[in-house]
This record gives structure tokens, C-alpha cells and sequence, in this order.
């Protein structure tokens, strides 16, 4: 394999990556005295999945959170659409089309896979409590509406014959892929997953896989994507950047960042 | 000789033209319903009819002639059975394959019934399509119904069935009277549909049946049970089986009744409780696996809840059969029967969705007689029938009031059954198929002088003539000392108890019999929970002494059944051993419709027989197995083999 050192997105047959919509310029954020990330600068296309890696504490959710508006880096900047990005918080950035899912799934778990997903859909909802309770004129259609869209996404990730299970009771697995369901249910423009594989056996990782590639293709969703197992993460991005110790070591496609030296050292364990 | 066919209109002789005439009788009734979005859809018979005609002229504008096979490859999709249709309006042969072969076992049957067009499901079917692209020389176009994840697919010869509809509509539009002149050419006597055989026995062989035959198999159906245009049936099993032809296509088309297409696999179980089907046709297995999940829940119900269910099974089992065939039942029985179905029986068949059931049919296997009994004491008429696909899967059915356990029923409305000398079942009627393809050596085998078709089952007809089954002819052997030994007899009746899931048999030229056993993984991993033993998976558990003292008793009964039938006292199962892999059509041990190969599994485990025979205690065994992603491993394992009770037996020689 060469390594090339090109930072330019592959272009996937039939499926176009766009203009960067997601820069991030310098960005710094520390708790205190402890510096969870330094002077992190890399961009984000349309329609690409783009992966962050790195070993456990390298600040990889801390980034996510950044994206996400959890958190307010102390320096650097964030340009989402071509518009510097202020101070805001997650249910702004959820209403700009950015929908994530969580390291530990954070689903309702006595509420069914159809509610759950329908909670996707509450940014959507234009009728008030009362009219939604008693379930009357708009609010009527808008349900309608809504569960549709819902049972497209049931449909989308076959999950059919679980539609009115509750959620905790259901294996690991599937909950992750109800939890990818009620992100998807926003219907993103940008979508964060965190560790979407995490504690997965081998099929349902493919079969997670097969969703998140499905889903790009499909909806044209730009993906970010937080990811431990190395082989998922090489097969399916785009792009990858890595991160150890808050600082960025590598970006680039999946090979040049699995010859990068120093993200080699980083993860056979290097001294620092 | 059974009654007669009832006449038909003659110009109702073809399924196109039963169709146009639903489209202009019910054209507002419902023809199939699929659950799509969560939401039952509906298309009546005139929507039935504009999507058979868009699908019928989009293949005339591709080429398709008459007489050109179509292949159709899928779960049960309305548009499927559209295709059926619509193909059949072309003249066009449809080829109906099972959805779950592997792309070789298709290629085999694309090559033989020199298929140039595909019809398909999904992109799962457009991939074993594409595999088998280039040994397949004569298929020409791949159409398919559901469009997701093919968007990058650049294939010239893929098409989707959506565009197709659309060029068939504005061919309709140019030539209006170019399907109705299509359809007139259309004769009784020209192939409806050509079904491949199971491959029990070699190469599956495709079995060509014509319009006069399958009609004639449905409206002898409809007319046996009194079926109407208001029945609903939940068509789920593979489209390419006869049976599910026969119900859900042919006789919907006579009957005029409406089908209901499952959302996918996996929900069948709620679809049908949605549905609640008045005509049902499911294999043994279904009802057992039904009987098995209802017990299961209630072994973990509460005391006193688990003591009602008990108390008024109790009672069903009393009278509830008979009050089903209308025999005299006492009054104090007969009101504990109608509490037991406010409290019991009614709940129960509301949740398993049978309440609604006119009729419900079962066949393919034996049926266990408690597993029988069970639901025909809860109030479901399930009865059984008799018969292949050669012969439309029609020959024997019970009728109503007149069930018995161990019978297939009388020979069905227009069938002449007899039988040979030897025992074999011998069958004559309108139903019969018209030639296997390309192969008229297999044909003049199969039907002799006096045009009946041989079975190959062997069987008799009891005092009532009712047919009873005993095996296959040719399977019937002997032991050493000349008595019968009729090996699915048997493993039947091992596979009776709910931890048996499959059973081999073996003594065919030997002193006795001998079994290997498949543990019902579901049952048993149930039952080893509840005594808090641990296991690992089905290897493990089926290895474990207390599983093998489970199946010593299940063994030990049949015995015990066996002895009571002088014929069958020499058949007793002598030593026995439990697998330690599931037997399984990915690995050829069973064919798809789940019947054991029991020859293909002698050879591949003639180590394991020779060890039952030579009296060892175990056995090492290593076994090649196919994952379904296509790749192979290995499963190794010591087996234990142990002697089962037998009654009034000598028992086996010990050679070692």
C-alpha cells in the first residue's frame, strides 16, 4: 500500500461527497486544569462517514459532544454550513439536523420500539399538549403523519416483529439499533453515532454495519462515527481521524491513516 | 370412487379468466391484504386485475412469449402472486422456487426449466441472481419488486417490477385488446405452473400442472369444505410449495376469498392473531411450536392460574372433541365446557389467532395424535389431508365430523385412489400431473398403464375406507427375522414428544433398530432451565446425562406404544444415541421441506451407525458443517450411545 499523504475525501461510486459542511478550526476544551482537547482541527463532507479513533481517554466523545453543543470548547471554531457556529446548546443543534445515539443506549426502556422512535420525531411536532391529548383535527393528521414516517424506519431496519416489544426487553444489539432508529426518526442531515458497536457480537455488528452504510446511501446521511473495532472503522469510513491524548495524530483515508507512524505507536503503545 | 365434481361455467377454465371474472363480479372485495407500514393494505379484485394486466404487458414489451418460463423467487409478496397471474395471461409457464435455496440450488433449477425471465423479492434474491447470471444461459431479464439498496446496481438486465407496471401501462394504453386476445388464446389444458419436488429422492424434478388440473384440485377443495368467497387464509409458507399454490392461488381464484400476506418471517405469529383466519393450512411443526410456546408461558404463569388452564384442558379432553363432530355429549360436561371457553379456550385461540378458524388443515408430516387432539378438543377443526405435488396436493381429505387420528381421510371429490399389491397408493383423477419437464423417462415411471400415479407411500384403507399412511413404500424394510420395519412410523412417533425434534431410524437388514435423536433445542433448553442445569449451546446440552435420561424415557414410551401392535413389536428402538448438531438442509441432511434424507445421513454418519451396532458405549465424531453465510466449519464431539427399555425383546448382540 502507498501512502499517500492526500487529505481528499474517495469519491464512492454513486454516492457524491460534497462540499465540507462541518469545519472545526483549533478547538480546545479543558474541565478545569485537565485538557480533554488541544488546538483539534479537521472537517467534515457532505454524504461521508467519517470515523474519530483513538485509544480509551483520547477525547474522542468529548469531540463528539462538541459537535453535539453538550459542550463549549474555551478556544477555536465551528463553522456548520458555511455560518460560524455560537454558543448553543444540544436542542439547537438537534433543530440544524444533527441526531446522535449514545455510548450507553439512553432509550426509554418501558416504552415500546414504535414510542421510542416516535420520541424521534418530537422536534417535527407542530400541535400543542392539549391538542395532541385529546387527540383531535391537525393533531390527528399530524400522527398519522408521523407514525408513518416512523414505520418507514421500522421497515428500514427490519425491526417489525419488535414494533410494540418494550425496549428493556430486548438483547443489546437490537436496543442499539432501535436507539439508531429514534436518531434516525429526526431525520438528520448529521448524524453522531458513539460506539454504535460497542459490546456487539460479530453478526450484529454486520448487520449494524450493513444499517449505517444503508443509511448513508439511502438517505444521503453524512455520518460521524465513534468506533473501537478497528476492522469496522477501516472498512466502512471514508475518512478517519485520530486522536490520543486530546491532540489530533492522523487524518486521512483508512489507509494512509493505518500507515501513519505515529498512529502506530500510538496504539501498539509507544512511550510518551 | 369418490363424489363427483359439481359442473362449472366452461368458459371459467383458465386462472386469467377466473380472474377477470372476480374483477367483474367482487371487483370491490378484497383479493390480498399485506401489512405494510404497520397498516393492513388492501387491493380489491379490480386492483388485483390492473396489476396483473400493468405486469403482463410491461413482460410482452420485454419479449415474453407464449410458452417462455418465468422464474418467481420470493417471500409470499401480493405482487408475486400478481406475477403468477400475469404471467399465466402471456401463456408463460411460471417456475416457482423456494426463496431460501442457496444460489446453486437455484441455478440447477433455472438451467433446467430453461428460465428467461426472474421475477424477485429483494436485493438478497438479485444477488443469487447475479451469482448464477453466467451458468444460467437462457435468463434474459431479472425484474424485482422491492428497490432497496439496488440503486447502484448497473446491470443492464435488471429492471424494476414498478417500471416494468409503467411500460406495461402505456402498452395497454397503445394496444388495449392485446391482453384480452391473449388470454382468449389461453386453453385448459395449457401449463398453469410448473413446481419442483422436494429432491427426496435425487435431482428435484419439475412437476408441470395444468389449469384444468389445479382448478380441478381447488374447486374439489372448496367444494369438500363449503368454502366461500368470505374466507381469509394467511398465505406465509413458501410460495414454491404446492400446498401453498393450491390455497393461497389457486383456490382464492376459484373461491374468489381473500389472502393475507405476512410483514415478514418473523411476525407471522402476530399477523395471524391480526388476521384471524377462517381457513388455515399450517405443517405439523407450526402447531407444535405453537403447543410448545402456549406451555412454556404457562409453566411460568402463576399457581393458580396454571390450575384453571389445567382443570379445563382436562375437560376439552373429555368432550371437547366430540362436541366438534356433533356426537352425543352430556349436559354437566357440556357446560363445563362453555365456562372452560369463557375462561380458557376462548382467550387461548383469541391470542394464537385461531378464533375464527372454519377450517384448518395439516399435512407434509405426521401429526402427533395429542398434539391433534389438543386442538381439535379447543374447538379448532384441524383436520388432515393427503397429497403430493404431482397430484396438486390433493388426493385425501377428512371430512367434517368423521376425524381420526391415524388417518388421512377419504379419497377427495373426483380422486380414484387404489391401492397396489405390494401396498403402494395408486391415484387417478382430473388432478394428476400433466409431465415432469424434459423428463419423459421420469413421467412413464411415475404413472403406469391405467394412468394412475404411483405415490411411492404405502398404506391401507380401514374399515371405514379411510386412508391410513405407514411410510414410504420403498422405505419400508425388514429386520433380520423378516418382520416390518417402517422407519418414519416410528421416528414419528418419537418426534411426537415436544423435546424430539427430528429422528432418524435405522434396522433395515439388521437384528433391531436403532435411532439417532435431535433434541428439541427450544423445549429441552426450557426444561434444563427449570432444573438450573447450565449449558453451553446445543452440543453441550444435547451431551448431558439428565437430556439422555429425558430421552431414555421418551424412547422407553414409544416402546412401550410399539409392543402393543403385533406387526410393530419387533420395531422397537433398541439403542439409541442424541446428535450433537442439528440436522439441517444447508448441510443436505434434510431437504427444505425439512424431511430427513435418511440415506444421505446414513452415509455421512455410517460411523456413528456402526458403533450403535457394534454395542460401544460412545463414539467420536467430527462433522463438517455450513454456516449460512456459505462458510464451513467443524463440529466435533464424543456421542454417547445408550439401550433404551425395550418390552419383551432380546436385547441387542454386544460385539465389543
Amino acid at each position: 500500500m502507498s501512502a499517500v499523504m492526500t487529505a481528499e475525501a474517495p469519491v464512492a461510486e454513486g454516492r457524491r461527497i460534497g462540499e465540507v459542511i462541518l469545519d472545526l478550526q483549533g478547538i480546545s476544551l479543558s474541565f478545569g486544569g485537565v485538557k480533554a482537547l488541544t488546538n483539534i482541527s479537521f472537517n467534515v463532507r457532505e454524504h461521508e462517514i467519517r470515523s474519530i479513533i483513538g485509544p480509551n481517554g483520547a477525547g474522542k466523545s468529548s469531540m463528539l459532544n462538541v459537535i453535539n453543543g453538550v459542550y463549549h470548547p474555551q478556544e477555536g471554531q465551528i463553522h456548520f454550513h458555511g455560518s460560524r457556529r455560537q454558543k448553543m446548546d444540544p436542542h439547537q443543534a438537534a433543530a440544524q439536523g444533527i441526531a446522535r445515539t449514545f455510548q450507553n443506549i439512553a432509550l426509554f426502556k418501558g416504552m415500546s420500539v414504535l414510542d421510542n422512535i416516535m420520541t424521534g420525531r418530537s422536534l417535527k411536532m407542530k400541535c400543542g399538549l392539549l391538542r395532541h391529548a385529546l387527540y383531535w383535527g391537525p393533531a390527528q393528521r399530524e400522527e398519522i403523519a408521523h407514525r408513518r414516517k416512523v414505520e418507514e424506519i421500522i421497515d428500514f431496519l427490519e425491526i417489525q416483529s419488535i414494533r410494540k416489544t418494550p425496549v428493556g426487553r430486548l438483547p443489546y444489539g437490537l436496543q442499539k439499533r432501535v436507539e439508531l432508529g429514534r436518531a434516525l426518526a429526526a431525520e438528520p442531515s448529521m448524524l453522531l453515532l458513539d460506539e454504535p458497536m460497542a459490546g456487539m457480537n460479530v453478526e450484529e455488528k454486520q448487520d449494524m454495519c450493513r444499517f449505517i452504510l444503508d443509511v448513508n446511501d439511502q438517505f444521503g446521511t453524512t455520518i460521524v462515527l465513534i468506533e473501537h473495532d478497528m476492522g469496522v472503522v477501516m472498512d466502512i469510513s471514508d475518512r478517519v481521524v485520530v486522536l490520543d491524548y486530546g491532540k489530533k495524530i492522523g487524518d486521512g483515508t483508512p489507509d494512509e491513516v493505518k500507515n501513519n507512524p505515529d498512529v502506530i505507536a500510538a496504539y501498539l503503545g509507544a512511550s510518551h | 370412487m369418490a363424489e363427483p365434481l359439481k359442473a362449472v361455467e366452461p368458459e371459467l377454465d383458465t386462472f386469467p379468466r377466473l380472474l377477470l371474472q372476480h374483477a367483474r363480479v367482487r371487483p370491490q372485495r378484497p383479493a390480498m391484504r399485506e401489512k405494510e407500514y404497520g397498516i393492513w393494505q388492501t387491493l380489491t379484485w379490480a386492483d388485483v386485475a390492473a396489476e396483473v394486466r400493468a405486469i403482463a404487458c410491461g413482460l410482452a414489451t420485454l419479449g415474453f412469449k407464449r410458452g417462455d418460463r418465468l422464474a418467481i423467487i420470493g417471500d409470499n409478496r401480493p405482487r408475486l402472486y400478481c406475477t403468477v397471474a400475469a404471467c399465466q395471461c402471456l401463456g408463460g409457464i411460471p417456475v416457482m422456487l423456494y426463496q431460501d435455496a442457496v444460489a446453486e440450488e437455484m441455478a440447477y433449477v433455472l438451467q433446467d426449466a430453461e428460465v428467461k425471465f426472474a421475477v424477485v423479492e429483494d436485493q438478497e434474491q438479485v444477488d443469487k441472481m447475479l451469482e448464477v447470471k453466467d451458468q444460467s444461459a437462457t435468463l434474459e431479464h431479472v425484474i424485482y419488486d422491492d428497490p432497496r439498496g439496488l440503486r447502484h446496481y448497473t446491470q443492464a438486465f435488471l429492471l424494476g417490477l414498478a417500471e416494468l407496471q409503467e411500460m406495461g401501462r402505456i402498452h395497454d394504453r397503445n394496444q388495449a385488446d392485446f391482453l384480452d386476445g391473449e388470454i382468449a388464446k389461453g386453453s385448459s389444458d395449457d401449463i398453469s405452473v410448473m413446481l419442483y419436488t422436494s429432491g427426496t429422492t435425487g435431482k428435484p424434478k419439475g412437476v408441470c400442472q395444468t389449469h384444468r388440473a389445479f382448478i380441478a384440485a381447488a374447486r374439489g377443495g372448496i367444494q369438500f369444505d363449503r368454502l366461500t368467497e368470505a374466507e381469509d387464509i394467511l398465505s406465509y409458507l413458501p410460495m414454491a410449495w404446492v400446498g401453498d399454490h393450491l390455497f393461497s392461488f389457486a383456490q382464492a381464484m376459484v373461491a374468489g376469498f381473500t389472502i393475507n400476506c405476512p410483514e415478514s418471517g418473523e411476525t407471522v405469529m402476530t399477523d395471524l392473531r391480526e388476521i384471524g383466519p377462517t381457513y388455515y393450512f399450517a405443517p405439523p411443526r407450526v402447531f407444535e411450536n405453537l403447543l410448545t410456546q402456549v406451555m412454556i408461558r404457562m409453566e411460568d404463569a402463576s399457581r393458580i392460574k396454571r390450575a384453571i388452564f389445567h382443570k379445563y384442558l382436562d375437560v376439552a379432553r373429555r368432550c371437547g372433541a366430540d362436541i366438534l363432530d356433533g356426537k352425543p355429549v352430556g349436559l354437566g360436561d357440556r357446560i363445563q365446557y362453555w365456562l372452560g371457553n369463557l375462561l380458557v379456550f376462548g382467550p387461548l385461540k383469541n391470542v394464537l389467532g385461531l378464533s375464527r378458524i372454519r377450517v384448518a388443515y395439516t399435512a407434509g408430516a405426521a401429526i402427533g395424535p395429542d398434539l391433534f387432539r389438543f386442538y381439535r378438543s379447543l374447538g379448532v377443526n384441524l383436520k388432515q389431508l393427503y397429497g403430493q405435488t404431482e397430484t396438486c396436493a390433493y388426493v385425501c381429505l377428512q371430512p367434517d365430523g368423521q376425524i381420526k387420528l391415524d388417518s388421512v381421510g377419504v379419497p377427495a371429490p373426483a380422486v380414484d385412489v387404489k391401492l397396489a399389491e405390494n401396498g403402494e397408493i395408486l391415484v387417478r383423477g382430473p388432478m394428476l400431473l400433466k409431465a415432469y419437464y424434459r423428463r419423459p423417462d421420469a413421467t412413464a415411471e411415475s404413472i403406469n398403464a391405467e394412468g394412475y400415479f404411483m405415490t411411492g407411500d404405502a398404506g391401507f384403507f380401514d374399515e371405514d375406507g379411510h386412508l391410513k399412511i405407514i411410510d414410504r413404500a420403498k422405505d419400508v424394510g425388514k429386520l433380520v427375522d423378516g418382520s416390518m420395519f417402517a422407519p418414519n412410523y416410528i421416528e414419528n412417533k418419537l418426534k411426537f414428544f415436544q423435546y424430539i425434534k427430528e429422528a432418524v431410524c435405522f434396522g433395515n437388514g439388521r437384528e433391531g433398530v436403532t435411532a439417532f435423536i435431535n433434541i428439541d433445542l427450544e423445549a429441552v433448553g426450557n426444561w434444563a432451565e427449570r432444573r438450573g442445569m447450565a449449558y453451553a449451546g446445543y452440543t453441550d446440552l444435547a451431551s448431558q446425562s439428565a437430556v439422555y435420561e429425558l430421552m431414555r424415557e421418551c424412547v422407553g414410551q414409544v416402546n412401550e406404544d410399539l409392543a402393543t401392535d403385533p406387526k410393530m413389536r419387533g420395531s422397537q428402538v433398541q439403542r439409541f444415541l442424541v446428535l450433537h448438531k442439528e440436522l439441517d438442509a444447508d448441510d443436505g441432511e434434510l431437504t427444505r421441506t425439512r424431511k430427513v434424507r435418511r440415506n444421505f445421513i446414513a452415509e455421512k454418519y455410517a460411523v456413528l451407525i456402526e458403533a450403535l451396532y457394534a454395542g460401544r458405549a460412545s463414539q467420536r465424531i467430527e462433522t463438517q458443517v455450513k454456516y449460512e453465510d456459505g462458510r464451513t466449519g467443524v463440529v466435533a464431539a464424543d456421542l454417547r450411545i445408550e439401550d433404551a427399555r425395550t418390552v419383551g425383546l432380546d436385547p441387542l448382540k454386544q460385539a465389543a
